[in-house]
């Protein structure tokens, strides 16, 4: 074969891996459209969401950068935070306490915060990172709450009123515009991270995480760019937070609390760890597992979904994207 | 004529043994050398040094010029050196199309670019591609690459370390592990490059170091013991001494240059 021809079959190689494949069109089309078809269930769908950004934003720093961070929920905390006293600060200041403002404060507070600690983060390695980010959470939580008179402690911060999305949509109560806000958000900042992992730099995220000896002997500078990978799950973490704070109207402690980082390790694992789409479906699922399993058996459901977790992680790689994955090629093989 | 790479007194210890002896070592331009001695003379150990992946307890690497000792390993490799690994070093879920293409795309520094899809440079994507073929990785450049056959996989090897046209490239048992029969093509693969890379080459297979090497170092302990040009170490009885007993080495120390 001429090299010629072979480059070309090369390039839309690349090209094809990158096209957008049906299931991932349906599945945004069937997100929107849920909001038509279920609209009493709006506001679970928002809180899916803002889950499905946050577990988005864990699997670029798990999935793509190979950092396990167990203190993941300190940026969404910030995010919301941040997000929060913007919008009080500028009440009925139209620019200041325009949503999308707020979501952009976030994302610069977290990833300034974010680019700082990555730092701490990437001296150490596996554990010690488990630890640092831990730390980091913790220490966001206890300043949270001993900052009163700007976060409102442990009463959470109260009068959070953002104006209308872009001057022009208003949150209304069944929380229909808040899910479309939130999932607009979601979709335009998932096309962004698609985008960025199948760049050269997402390539080359790939590759530490696949083998950092060799990442680093072909000239890869390791550090540098799983400062950017942390800095930008970060930021993505801090506009979760930061849409939950303007889609509740209301900042508790809850939102630094640990169970949020662990939610959202489990939800990116049990979703499929990096792929992206693995953080939607896991957000989805989780939340639809604590719907039913809740109204089936208030007090164990956190059993089921732990025997689920088990199974799951023991008998399928990579989560429940793994599984449909598994499914569709015993169906290919048994076609043949 | 000028050394690419050097050494100044080279030590490194691991708790009580002292894996590199004070080594003092200079690679010219276009050098084809290789780096022989008995199981564990250091030779891996040496090679660790020179390209970062293990710091020096004391001593000086000298690149091109510039002293890089405190350089870690990412840094001697933008700066021309190359090397591969006794054990294959790959991105198993990589293909080789995506391997050679992100090794090219670092060397020419566009690896952080995170704005455009990779595979649209059409320059790059073709010095991938007749990297790939040179290498008789053509076939294959679609498959992944954990499943791909451990010669083939062998090859990749040597091609991520090519790929960036570096100044030097460290050659670390390029063969090992490689059946009769494709040792042959490794050594074509290698007896190939450009006439001004240098390259080290470390082995224990005599026929393939007296055929590829003009000069030698033995590395015996973890200090140099003898260097030279092939024909002379081939003669020095010194290294003979060292190799006693292992036949098929005393086998080709009687007929340097190598049964071709």
């Amino acid at each position: 074969m001429s090299t010629g021809r072979r480059t070309s079959q090369a390039m839309s190689w690349f090209a094809n891996r990158a096209r957008w494949r049906w299931p991932e069109i349906a599945l945004w089309i069937a997100a929107y459209a849920l909001v038509i078809l279920f609209p009493s269930r709006a506001l679970l769908f928002n809180e899916v969401a803002i889950l499905a950004l946050f577990a988005v934003s864990l699997d670029i720093v798990l999935g793509y950068a190979g950092i396990v961070s167990l203190g993941h929920g300190a940026f969404f905390g910030l995010g919301a935070y941040a997000a929060g006293l913007l919008a009080k600060a500028g009440a009925g200041v139209a620019p200041l306490s325009d949503p999308t403002l707020g979501l952009l404060f976030a994302a610069l507070v977290c990833g300034f915060v974010g680019y700082i600690t990555s730092f701490l983060v990437l001296r150490g390695a596996d554990l010690t990172r488990l630890m640092v980010t831990l730390g980091v959470a913790l220490i966001f939580a206890e300043l949270a709450n001993r900052m009163a008179w700007l976060t409102g402690g442990a009463d959470g911060l109260q009068g959070v009123a953002p104006s209308k999305i872009l001057g022009l949509f208003d949150f209304d109560l069944y929380g229909r515009n808040a899910y479309l806000y939130s999932l607009t958000v979601l979709f335009l900042l998932f096309v962004l991270a698609r985008k960025i992992v199948q760049s050269p730099y997402g390539l080359s995220l790939r590759a530490i995480k696949g083998n950092a000896l060799r990442a680093r002997a072909i000239g890869i500078p390791v550090n540098r760019r799983l400062n950017a990978a942390y800095t930008l799950g970060a930021a993505y973490a801090g506009v979760a937070g930061a849409l939950l704070a303007q889609t509740t109207s209301f900042v508790s402690l809850d939102v630094l609390e640990f169970h949020r980082s662990a939610d959202v390790m489990l939800i990116v694992i049990f979703g499929g760890v990096g792929t992206l789409y693995g953080a939607i479906v896991g957000a989805a699922a989780y939340k639809a597992m604590y719907d039913i399993l809740a109204a089936a058996t208030p007090q164990y459901w956190q059993f089921w979904l732990g025997l689920a977790l088990v199974l799951l992680v023991l008998f399928v790689r990579g989560g429940i994207l793994g599984l449909v994955a598994e499914v569709r090629r015993r169906i290919a093989g048994h076609g043949k | 004529m000028t050394a690419v790479l050097a050494t100044k007194s080279l030590v490194r210890r691991f708790g009580g043994l002292t894996a590199t002896n004070n080594v003092t070592f200079s690679l010219p331009v276009g050098a084809r050398h290789a780096l022989i001695g008995p199981n564990g003379a250091g030779k891996t150990t040496f090679v660790n040094l020179l390209s970062g992946v293990l710091a020096p307890t004391s001593g000086r690497v000298i690149l091109d010029g510039k002293d890089v000792t405190a350089w870690p390993a990412e840094n001697r490799a933008r700066a021309g050196l190359s090397r591969t690994f006794q054990i294959n070093q790959l991105f198993a879920d990589f293909t080789p199309l995506e391997t050679i293409g992100l090794a090219l795309s670092e060397a020419h520094g566009e690896g952080a670019e995170f704005w455009r899809r990779v595979g649209t440079h059409r320059d790059v994507v073709d010095e991938a591609v007749s990297i790939l073929e040179r290498l008789d990785l053509g076939d294959v450049m679609e498959d992944r690459v954990g499943s791909l056959p451990y010669g083939k996989q062998r090859l990749l090897e040597i091609a991520i370390a090519v790929a960036p046209k570096p100044k030097v490239l460290l050659l670390d048992e390029p063969a090992a592990g490689v059946p009769e029969g494709e040792r042959e093509q490794i050594l074509d693969i290698i007896a190939a490059l450009p006439e001004e890379m240098a390259l080290v080459l470390i082995e224990h297979d005599m026929e393939l170091v007296f055929r590829f090497a003009r000069t030698i170092s033995v590395l015996v302990g973890g200090a140099l013991f003898v260097e030279g040009s092939a024909s002379e170490v081939a003669r020095d009885p010194r290294v003979r001494q060292v190799y006693l007993g292992e036949t098929e080495i005393d086998h080709h120390f009687d007929k340097p240059g190598g049964a071709s």
